[in-house]
């Protein structure tokens, strides 16, 4: 990096900070600057987030007792059905591509906005609009029909407001498109001179392969989803057995994106721990070309798998071992990737700030995550596995331990850099640590009840289990308020926070050379780049001194 | 009450995949105690300020390292692909002369009629040591029928067959429940399976109220629905016989060729037209709406007794 002739763009003449562009709401909601965008798109996830959790927070009270405590089976079933609709859609999809590639992406490439940054502007509007179906659903009562709306439960048969929250879901899909349609071109198009495909940072990879993924396969949902509603609305029987429809095709097209889904949730997230990692250990990162062809392998992989969705639901032997061996493959480059992290401690010089640990809980828990897919991998596993608990508690690590770990080790990493503000370290590092064993203490026993043969999405349920709801209960508690925490100091910081500096970890990559909170412009002049990112080398980057002042490093080392 | 209803491997199946269960569990325990230490240990040996030995790897050191321990994890996984999967290729067999039991979902409960034309509502009586194989539909959303203690589970599917097979090894009173989301009271549809020695079953079947088998049930509704009139051998309308039909092979118009299993025989009672036996005419109207599935399950048991008998099953196609 040519760091010299940034910090000559940025120190020295101060132009004001994309905060200061505009104070009043009309600014905020027609904005097309993409720093602007990410903070809108924060806060509207972040509200859909507390949505979900309070929905699950009242089914794991009312789990309390095998009979239940308040609530009704319709009731229940409803919660259920908005947690994950709104979890998966509406907070994890979007949330680190919508927010930190949003932000993250133009400054890492050295670039003034996104390609298309009205077209970012609408996607915010599209989510907004389709979040607005799914909020209709939620108020006139809700949906009955878990967040996978199968077929003939959700045409035919549920009494709740399935049109509603699919049109909403159908709506959200778009602004995925829209978001994979503008990273794939600004990766293309905008970046800076000598930044080459093998010198982008693994974060600018992550979101270049989700994008793609995102445009493939959720035109794939959008059709499903339609279906759905034809059938449902105008009763064009496509799914109805009854009528000469197959309830089992929508199977095939909901896993066909919602497994690729389930990358979608994780490659930005490893795309953030790649950072955050090498930061923190003062180390460049293990094997960067194979951690490329990793992300494009899970990427590829990723969409050959969905079958392993349907082990048990009357798909033939054949093709449950073809998706079987697919999907043991698929492990393989996640597992290269948790090898690479870990190769990249080695001879570091590591410190343990925020970031840190919960990139490092990251690690450990998409490690469980992932070899508990192989277990669901196998078909005899999977068929006593499936639709029980054990499911739960897989995806929990994956999506929870893995994607909502490395949001938050994001968050962390660029608070900084988004608002110019410190926050405290010593709360942050305890809700990291809060959020590691809440979060054992919610799953692990998710897993144990699961092999025992708990069924999911259930009310009621046999009293020997009772032990286990409470234990997993009992844990949510903790996660709850290791989720509250970082709301309170971050609102802390944004107004009694120690201002921050261009780079106060002392990292390489090109966000950390401009300014925090950046210009309005990101940089006052495109910076030139002849070297790789994570260029931590022991005398050029030391740890972050203990004034946080901005250390320009001189020369260049790759 | 305590897991046994739940946890006990009441199969020899089921014993074997909680041994597969187990050495999966030694294998990631072990990764994850691997990766684990790795990161403890590193973390402490290189915290900043530590007089660990630093410095660059080689380059080439680096490479092998990359390359040993992917090839290594394709290797690992591959062969717990291999060894799951071999496990299971054997358990795809039908058992031949298997006791079939047949059962219909719905919103929310399970009814049962076994062989000899007992019916059952959430129960499942079998006897032990002999082979089981139940052949399920659902009459509205997907079902999935769900025997923890033989780690077995099938999703039952509105307009088709689907089935399950196990032969217990244990007698008792074990857990039966739906595992496929189907609605408000999902978590209510649950039930027993009740494994019993052979003469203690034999005797639960003679005590159940008298009721003719299910053939005799569907011989009658042969001759009420007006089956008999074309199909009869001396009818004068153009109709195959379908006499020995169960488990034939049987030429269609368009040049294939399928096996008359139950999914032929429903599909050609509700939508005659879709596979139409070489050298007959389609003229045969569809009987969907008219006959619910309880009579379907009828209709084909008495088909099958022109074959002789309700047991014999050909291998499943697949």
């Amino acid at each position: 990096m040519t760091d010299t002739a940034i910090a000559d763009a940025t120190v020295e003449a101060q132009p004001a900070s994309y905060l200061a562009a505009g104070h009043t709401l009309l600014s905020w909601l027609t904005t097309t600057d993409h720093k602007r965008i990410a903070i809108l798109y924060a806060i509207s996830i972040t509200f859909f987030f507390f949505i979900g959790g309070i929905a699950i927070a009242l089914v794991r009270l009312e789990l309390m007792t095998p009979q239940g405590l308040i609530l009704t089976s319709d009731a229940y079933n409803r919660l259920f059905s908005l947690h994950g609709i709104i979890m998966v859609w509406f907070f994890l999809v979007p949330s680190i591509p919508a927010t930190m590639g949003n932000f993250l992406l133009p400054l890492m490439i050295g670039a003034h906005d996104v390609a298309f940054p009205r077209l970012n502007l609408l996607s915010w509007y599209l989510y907004v609009f389709g979040a607005a179906f799914t909020v209709y659903a939620l108020i006139s009562g809700g949906v009955d029909t878990g967040w996978t709306f199968y077929t003939p439960l959700s045409t035919n048969y549920a009494t709740g407001y399935v049109i509603a929250a699919a049109a909403g879901v159908f709506v959200v899909g778009f602004s995925s498109i829209a978001t994979g349609i503008n990273f794939i071109a600004t990766a293309h198009m905008l970046r800076a001179p000598g930044m080459t495909w093998f010198r982008l940072p693994l974060f600018v990879w992550a979101m270049y392969t989700v994008s793609m993924v995102m445009v493939l396969a959720t035109p794939v949902l959008a059709m499903s989803l339609l279906l759905v509603i034809a059938e449902r609305a105008f009763g064009l029987p496509i799914f109805d057995a009854a009528r000469g429809g197959d309830p089992v095709l929508f199977q095939h097209l909901f896993w066909f994106y919602s497994h690729p889904a389930v990358y979608i949730m994780i490659l930005p997230a490893m795309g953030v721990v790649s950072e955050v990692i090498p930061c923190f250990a003062r180390r460049t990162i293990f094997g960067y070309a194979f951690m490329v062809y990793a992300l494009i392998a899970i990427a590829v992989i990723g969409f050959m798998v969905w079958g392993h969705h349907m082990f048990v639901a009357g798909q033939s032997p054949l093709a449950n071992l073809v998706f079987s061996f697919l999907s043991f493959i698929v492990a393989v480059p996640s597992a290269i990737k948790v090898f690479n992290w870990t190769a990249t401690l080695h001879r570091g010089q590591i410190t343990f700030e925020a970031p840190m640990l919960y990139a490092l809980g990251f690690v450990g828990l998409f490690t469980i995550g992932g070899l508990t897919g192989l277990f669901l991998a196998s078909v005899p596993i999977d068929i006593h596995a499936t639709d029980t608990y054990f499911v739960i508690a897989h995806f929990h690590f994956v999506m929870v331990g893995g994607t909502v770990s490395a949001y938050m080790a994001g968050l962390h990493f660029w608070w900084p850099k988004v608002t110019g503000r410190m926050y405290s370290e010593a709360w942050a590092r305890f809700a990291a640590i809060t959020t590691f064993l809440g979060f054992n203490a919610t799953f692990m026993p998710q897993f144990v009840m699961g092999w025992n043969g708990m069924p999911r999405r259930y009310h009621y349920y046999p009293d020997v289990f009772q032990a286990w709801h409470v234990m997993s209960s009992v844990g949510a508690l903790i996660l709850a308020v290791a989720y509250v925490l970082p709301l309170i100091y971050f609102g802390w910081s944004m107004i009694y926070g120690r201002r921050a500096g261009a780079n106060p970890w002392n990292a390489t990559g090109l966000e950390w050379q401009t300014s925090s909170p950046p210009a309005k412009e990101n940089f006052d002049h495109i910076p030139r780049i002849d070297a790789g990112p994570y260029a931590y080398d022991e005398s050029d980057h030391p740890p972050a001194a203990g004034d946080r002042t901005l250390v320009r490093s001189q020369g260049e080392t790759a | 009450m305590t897991t046994d209803r739940f946890m006990t491997a009441a199969s020899d199946y089921a014993t074997q995949v909680d041994s597969t269960f187990w050495v999966l569990v030694t294998i990631s325990g072990l990764i994850t105690l691997l990766v684990a230490s790795l990161i403890a240990g590193f973390c402490l040996h290189y915290r900043r300020g530590s007089n660990a030995r630093r410095g660059r790897l080689p380059e080439r050191l680096a490479y092998d390292v990359e390359i040993g321990w992917t090839v290594a994890t394709l290797f690992l996984f591959l062969f717990i692909f291999w060894w799951a999967a071999s496990n299971q290729l054997s358990a795809l067999d039908i058992p031949v002369n298997s006791l079939e039991i047949h059962v219909v979902a719905k919103q929310w409960m399970w009814r049962v009629q076994q062989p000899g034309g007992a019916r059952e509502i959430n129960e499942i009586h079998v006897p032990e040591n002999m082979p089981v194989r139940l052949a399920m539909t659902s009459e509205d959303v997907i079902h999935d029928l769900f025997l923890p203690t033989m780690r077995l589970k099938q999703d039952v599917l509105p307009g088709r067959y689907t089935y399950l097979w196990f032969t217990a090894t244990k007698t008792g009173v074990f857990h039966l429940t739906c595992a496929e989301y189907c609605g408000t009271d999902h978590s209510v549809m649950a039930g027993r399976l009740v494994v019993m020695t052979t003469p203690d079953y034999a005797r639960w079947t003679n005590a159940q109220p008298e009721a003719d088998d299910l053939a005799h049930d569907g011989e009658a509704l042969f001759r009420s629905l007006g089956c008999s009139g074309c199909h009869a051998p001396t009818s004068s309308i153009h109709a195959p016989d379908l006499h020995g039909i169960y488990g034939r092979a049987v030429p269609l118009s368009d040049g294939r060729v399928v096996t008359a299993d139950e999914a032929y025989l429903r599909d050609s009672i509700l939508l005659p037209a879709k596979d139409v036996a070489a050298g007959f005419a389609p003229i045969m109207p569809s009987y969907r709406g008219s006959v619910t599935e309880d009579e379907l399950v009828k209709l084909i048991a008495y088909l099958k007794s022109l074959s002789g008998g309700p047991t014999r099953l050909p291998p499943q196609a697949g």
